[in-house]
């Protein structure tokens, strides 16, 4: 028996580590706001201070990217939810051949590295003449983002009953009411999470933005250009506040998902 | 399959569904990969040269990589990077993805889910600017490694490859943890239970019984995690230094700095074409199909 609890020890050390190594970084980062230096650091701690929140607050450039990001972001989501949900819809539909071809080809932009999805759009555009800027971002990001739409959607929709859709019809629906009434409202949960997803991953993207901005700036890449050049903990404090933020965000995400779960096995 | 779709929908919304994915396909997906490609068989040329008798096809592109040392080196030693991250990666992530199958109590495996998910809703620059605190000369992590006596001095790290490395083993950690995970789950546990009680110990059974079933996850995890990696800028450009630039800086120094943008599409053509060998290589290797990837 020795040897079994030696293992399950060895088990539970390595996951206390697992976890340390995971939100280390994340605390240092809160820490080091709050840190009375020139730079970031929690080594020395210099005394507390809140004067970097303040600086925060001022940072005019700031503000400007963060409300160039959330254009984008609402961008993004306008074009790449309907995009997904459409793909979605065709794939548990359509069979036969070509559908493999097809279901290949909507999964690339997912298995291409993020710069050469930036780079591509950029040379396509520039022969039409388009250069850099919101709305180039808006389509690059688009294109790999619906496919994570997709992928969203696709799974709620193949635990769909069809012959719900088949009995709204033969009771007189049309199509398009069956399609309005029945299907969309089964996907409404799972279209809302895959916006949710949209909206963060277009917020957070750094290398396909990178190569289509032009000049403009989102605050991801605001935030880079800052950790290169004249870093000061106002950058934590930005940082902290964005963390607070998804930390909420993940939660009531994660406890409603969990109630539609239990919602669903119970009925 | 416009039939099918019809059937189901009615003609307007089979039309419209079967335009926004052209729409989506052609003018997002496809034509730019291939102008990529045919932008890096051409030759950077003034405005008013391009379709003139220089505008002709040539690997001239292709040459500069292979007549520059440093480049040459900077590309192969991206990709052995990525693959030691990729490797790092699945070394520690194997043991949380089965823990949490197979070992964890449903409660305790749906509260460590949470707060493994956690970090990855958090921005990646902020996820690496928070390794660039900690891994710097005279940051936390060398003051704790003096105040132990561990260390005489303080160790470098921001200046090779490894703060590199580190940082995108935190990065990418999710996407190999959750394929694996997914795929252990959905083993039969009384699959372990009979492989212990015939005999087999622990390494024997996950070799046997355990890796093999997870293998579609163990693919998938390994060619997001290589991807991301080769693909990276933000960890690369944060947490390395001149000396330890990695291929994707390259590709956009020529854009952005050199101006040859026929150059740069060359070199990010070689990245993907590196990518699609790797998720080749990791599918023959598994065997493991495309539909099996991204469930």
């Amino acid at each position: 028996m020795s040897s079994e609890s030696i293992m399950r020890f060895g088990v539970r050390f390595y996951i206390g580590i697992f976890f340390l190594y995971l939100f280390t970084p994340l605390i240092i980062m809160g820490l080091a706001t709050f840190n009375d230096s020139r730079f970031p650091t929690v080594s020395p701690w210099r005394g507390a201070t809140l004067k970097w929140f303040d600086a925060l607050a001022q940072d005019g450039a700031m503000w400007q990217a963060l409300w160039t990001s959330i254009i984008v972001a609402a961008g993004v989501l306008v074009v790449a939810v309907p995009i997904g949900i459409c793909c979605a819809l065709f794939l548990s539909t359509v069979q036969g051949k070509g559908k493999t071809f097809i279901y290949s080809l909507m999964m690339s932009p997912l298995l291409t590295p993020g710069v050469i999805v930036g780079i591509s759009t950029l040379i396509f555009w520039k022969g039409l003449s388009v250069n850099g800027g919101i709305f180039l971002t808006v389509i690059a990001q688009t294109t790999f983002i619906s496919a994570y739409v997709m992928l969203m959607v696709l799974a709620r929709l193949q635990r769909f009953d069809r012959t719900l859709e088949n009995a709204a019809l033969s009771l007189g629906a049309t199509q398009w009411q069956a399609f309005r009434r029945i299907l969309l409202p089964y996907l409404k949960p799972a279209i809302i999470s895959a916006a949710a997803i949209a909206f963060l991953q277009s917020f957070e993207n750094y290398n396909t933005t990178l190569f289509v901005k032009g000049y403009d700036t989102t605050l991801t890449v605001y935030i880079a250009s800052k950790v290169r050049t004249g870093l000061t903990p106002a950058v934590n404090a930005l940082g902290l506040v964005m963390i607070t933020i998804t930390i909420l965000l993940a939660v009531v995400y994660e406890w409603k998902r969990r109630k539609e779960a239990a919602n669903e096995t119970e009925s | 399959m416009l039939n099918q779709l019809k059937a189901r929908f009615g003609s307007g919304l089979a039309i419209g569904i079967v335009g926004m994915i052209a729409i989506w396909l052609i003018a997002l997906v496809v034509l730019p990969q291939l102008l990529m490609v045919d932008y890096s068989f051409r030759p950077n040329l003034l405005p008013a040269d391009i379709g003139g008798p220089k505008d002709t096809y040539s690997l001239v592109n292709y040459e500069t990589l292979f007549s520059n040392h440093i480049h040459l080196k900077i590309f192969f030693k991206t990709i052995w990077s990525s693959v030691l991250v990729t490797a790092l990666t699945l070394i520690v992530s194997y043991p949380i993805a089965f823990y949490l199958a197979k070992v964890a109590t449903p409660q305790k495996a749906a509260l460590c889910l949470l707060l493994l998910i956690i970090p990855f809703w958090i921005n990646e620059i902020l996820r690496t600017f928070s390794w660039y605190i900690i891994l710097a000369y005279k940051g936390p992590l060398n003051a704790a490694l003096l105040g132990l006596g561990l260390i005489d001095r303080p160790i470098r790290f921001l200046s090779g490859d490894g703060g590199v490395l580190i940082g995108m083993v935190y990065a990418y950690i999710l996407f190999m943890i959750f394929p694996i995970y997914n795929a252990i789950e959905s083993l039969d546990t009384n699959q372990i239970k009979a492989a212990r009680n015939l005999g087999a110990g622990w390494i024997r059974t996950h070799w046997r019984v355990i890796i093999p079933h997870a293998k579609p996850g163990i693919a998938t995890g390994c060619i997001m995690t290589f991807m991301l990696a080769a693909g990276s800028y933000a960890v690369p450009a944060l947490l390395g230094s001149p000396g330890s630039r990695w291929f994707t800086q390259i590709i956009y120094n020529w854009f952005f700095e050199g101006g040859n943008w026929n150059q740069g599409a060359a070199y990010a053509f070689l990245l993907l074409v590196i990518c699609i060998g790797f998720i080749a290589l990791v599918m023959r290797v598994f065997k493991v199909g495309l539909g099996d990837i991204a469930r």
